[in-house]
Parts: structure tokens; sequence; C-alpha cells
């Protein structure tokens, strides 16, 4: 049967998301209400302001449903401020509220302003799969989240560090990314999600 | 982690950082503010971004005079009250208010016809700044000679400070057309196109082949309601700009949120209907068809 993703749509960079899933044959639905969450096989939180999903998330009854999706097991790839928004910690904006789910500590805006916003190659390596280790990914950090190097809890797979801070993790049915796979064009991290997290559940 | 491999050092500022940051913004609505106390309520109504400036449209308007950036400290203390981005409006050509408006740290700076032109005939070279830029347009030309110099983003610029979506709608409508006209075109009539409308033949080539500008476009100038937010989404917008429409209302809080909401729901008339009850007064505006030629802000820009 063929898979669909629901990508949360309240606001931020979800439209690339979805293009880049339909690239690679599957179909997409957006999220924006509790209703559009039946039926979907796999969950993205995208980055976009995460002030500001948050209190989208709080305002159409989100939160709950999600979180009950992600304690049932549904896989979900988060990126950025998707990230924010499933860390249980966040330094400094602990009272934001959000789904959380993974077991580590994230500083907002950690990077610094736009003018620091960056790109750099990063090395992924995932046991047993070629197609991520063979060549960097490009990552793109904008306005990005830090994930604390030694706020990383148990249950907590990191998957890549850049400059000694992880930058892509995994918790089980959890995909969490502080940068930006989905402004890249290299699908291999949304194909290792589908083949790894959606397809083989 | 001892076994640490080698990365390539940071590349700062890059197009694709620029324009990325543009894309987080989609699918929201960056309000003006000219106090703390604004921007910290525009965040509370779940605003993307804010924009700070000396006084909105609408009073530029009223005022008179020549207006220019606003004063850093105003900037700094908007800074510090919010975690949304900030950007904030240098003159047409005013290259030095926007290495100004650089060092602050703003995260975008509004090349912006709103403040009163410094230059009668060149725009800011943006591509020179590590701060991304956006910038207005009023058809396709004109938002690709911005993309050439360097914006990341485009706003069709409407009529700032009127409350009438009119001219927003006839932009929008405007550049959405001259984007489908490109796309049917035989490959052969894209250079004449491109003298035509003024614009740089790659640029011209580029969107004849992906059938959209090449970095987000967002709308601006007039809109004053939840229904003007929607509309401008369905007309191809992917982000509203929100100037005097919040502020010069009765109840800017409810009104900020609601315009919020409605951007998410563009496409739901029974949630947007729910959106738009009782909230208090719009702002006054003025039909922008009883403006003369001198009045009008969006001609402002070459």
């Amino acid at each position: 049967m063929s898979k669909t993703i629901g990508v949360l749509a309240l606001q931020g960079a979800f439209a690339r998301h979805m293009q880049v899933f339909e690239s690679l044959g599957v179909s997409t639905v957006e999220v924006r209400e509790p209703d559009d969450l039946p039926g979907i096989n796999g969950l993205v939180i995208p980055g976009g302001e995460s002030t500001t999903i948050s209190k989208m998330l709080v305002r159409w009854d989100l939160i709950e449903p999600i979180k009950r999706l992600i304690d049932n097991g549904l896989p979900v790839f988060v990126t950025c401020a998707g990230l924010i928004l499933l860390a249980d910690h966040l330094v400094n904006w602990d009272d934001l509220p959000r789904p959380g789910g993974l077991n580590l500590t994230v500083v907002r805006n950690a990077y610094g302003r736009q003018i620091d916003s960056f790109e750099a190659s990063l090395e992924i390596s995932i046991p047993g799969d070629p197609a991520l280790s063979e060549s960097p990914f490009n990552g793109v950090f904008i306005r990005a989240p830090r994930i604390v190097a030694d706020g990383v809890g148990e249950g907590v797979e990191v998957l890549c560090s850049f400059e000694g801070h992880p930058v892509l993790v995994r918790q089980g049915n959890i995909l969490g990314a502080s940068f930006h796979p989905e402004l890249t064009g290299d699908d291999r991290l949304h194909e290792w999600f589908l083949n790894n997290m959606v397809n083989a559940r | 982690m001892s076994e640490q491999k080698t990365w390539s050092g940071r590349q700062s500022s890059t197009w694709r950082t620029k324009v990325g940051l543009a894309e987080m913004l989609k699918g929201g609505v960056i309000m003006d503010v000219v106090t703390s106390d604004q921007a910290k309520l525009a965040e509370e109504a779940g605003a993307s971004a804010v924009m700070a400036l000396e006084r909105v449209p609408a009073d530029i308007r009223a005022d008179g005079g020549v207006s220019r950036m606003s004063d850093p400290k105003m900037i700094k203390g908007i800074q510090e009250i919010v975690s949304i981005p900030v950007m904030a409006k240098c003159r047409i050509g005013h290259f030095m208010e926007a290495r100004i408006l650089e060092s602050l740290g703003v995260d975008f700076i509004d090349e912006s016809e709103v403040l009163t032109p410094a230059d009668d005939q060149y725009h800011v070279d943006k591509n020179l700044f590590k701060v991304p830029f956006v910038c207005g347009c009023r058809n396709l030309g004109e938002a690709l000679r911005r993309i050439g110099e360097g914006a990341a983003m485009i706003r069709t610029k409407g009529e700032a400070g009127t409350g009438d979506v009119v001219e927003a709608v006839r932009h929008m409508r405007t550049l959405m057309d001259e984007i489908r006209t490109l796309t049917i075109l035989p490959r052969d009539q894209l250079m004449t196109a491109a003298r035509d409308m003024g614009a740089p033949y790659d640029l011209v080539e580029e969107v004849a082949r992906i059938g959209r500008l090449p970095v987000p476009n967002f709308s601006a100038g007039g809109v004053a309601t939840p229904a003007d937010a929607a509309l401008m989404m369905h007309l191809g917008a992917e982000s509203v700009f929100v100037g005097s429409g919040i502020f010069k209302s009765g109840d800017p809080a409810r009104r900020a949120k609601a315009i919020v909401e409605a951007v998410t729901h563009f496409d739901d008339p029974v949630k947007l209907a729910e959106i738009s009850e009782d909230l208090g007064e719009p702002m006054v505006g003025i039909n922008c068809d009883d403006l003369g030629e001198k009045e009008r802000l969006a001609s402002r820009g070459w």
C-alpha cells in the first residue's frame, strides 16, 4: 500500500518538504488541524518560527494528538523549529508549549543571528547505509538551534555532529535535524526516513 | 566522539541561507511595529517576524516630510524583547543606512518605497551584504531587477498605509500573470521578453523554466482584514506583510491574531468566518482611487 506523509503546515517551510517527498513518489498531506492526522504513515514538523508554530499548535488543539501519535510509534521527521518543538528540555524557553518526545536539551538561536547563518558539509554515518556515508551532506543552518552535547539523554543516537555538537539524532521513531535537508536538493535523508522508519514499520 | 572527521569550515551568509530564512517565514505574517510593546504583542499574536520602524505607513502618509531609517536604539530594544526575526527598513538606494542596519544584526532589510527614496536612479547592491534583503515590486520586471541586485525575498508593493487591498491585488495579479506567460513562451522569445520587461535574461529564463520566482514571493501594502490576507494567499502570496492594518485598528491584539490564523487557514471559509468574527473596528483606510499620482508610494523605485 502506498504511504502518505503528513506535513505540519501551520507556518514555515512545509512546502519544500512536500516537494521532496513527492519527488520520491510518496503522497503528502498538509496538517493544519487534528482532522488531518488520521491515515498518515509519517509526520514532518518543518522549520519555521518555533514561537509561531507553538502558538498555532495550541490554537488548533494539535499538541495532544501529535503527542499520542508519537507515543504510539508514528515515524516523525523534525527539522530546525520542529526539533525545538520535540525537545524535552529547552534552555531559557522551557515553558514553550510543545509535544516534546526527544530526550535532549536544545538552545534556541544558539548559532547567532541571521548574519551568522551558514552552510557546512556534514559527514553523516549511519551503520549499514552506504548512500548517506559515501559523500558529505550539505548542512544549511538558519538561525539554528543547538543540541547541547552533554544534554543528550538515554535512547538518543547521535548520527552526526558538527563542531562538537549533535546536529542529527534518532530516538526510536523520531529523526531530528537542527539543519535544513529540505533546502539542499539532496533527498538522501528523506529517503532514509522513508526506507528505514516509515516503510520498516 | 573521539574519532571526529574533518569538516570543511562554515560558509556564512550564503545565497542559500538568505533565501532559506525567507523560506522559513512562509505561511506567516510579518507585522510593522513602532515600539517594543507592539513587538511583544505581535509575537504573542503569532507573527513570524516584525518590521521595526518609527512610524507605520498610515502615519508617514499623514505626517508627510522625509521618512528615514529608524533610530538604532529603538531597533535594538525590539531585538532584545522578541525571539522572532526582526526586520528594518532602509531608504531605496541608501546603502549606508543598510550597512548600519546590518551592523545592528537585523535579520532582514527591507529596501522600501515606504521611506523617502535616497537615490532616484539606483537601488542598493544587495549582493555585497551578509544580511538578506526584501524589496517591493509591481510587476515581474521590477521583481527580477531586484533579485538580480541580490534581493532574497520579493513582496508586491500594494499601496502602503491605505488599508485598501486593491493595489496589492493588482500587483500580485500582474506578477503572477507575467510569470505564467513566460512559462508558455517559446524559448526563442525569451530574450525579447527580457528586453521588454527590463529584466536580466538568466532570471527570465529561470522563471520560464520553474514557473515561479526564484525567491519567496510575499504580499504587502493594504491588507487590513483576515479575508484580505486569505485573498492574497490565494492569488499567489506565500506570506503577508501587514503594516498599518493592525495597529491602526480598534483592537490590535485580536486583529493580529486573526490575520495570523487566516494565513494558515486561507483555504477554509468556515474557519475564516469564525476567525473574522467580532474583531472591532478595522483601520479607517483611504480609497486608493482618491490618491493623486504624487501620493502613491508604489511608484517609488525603478
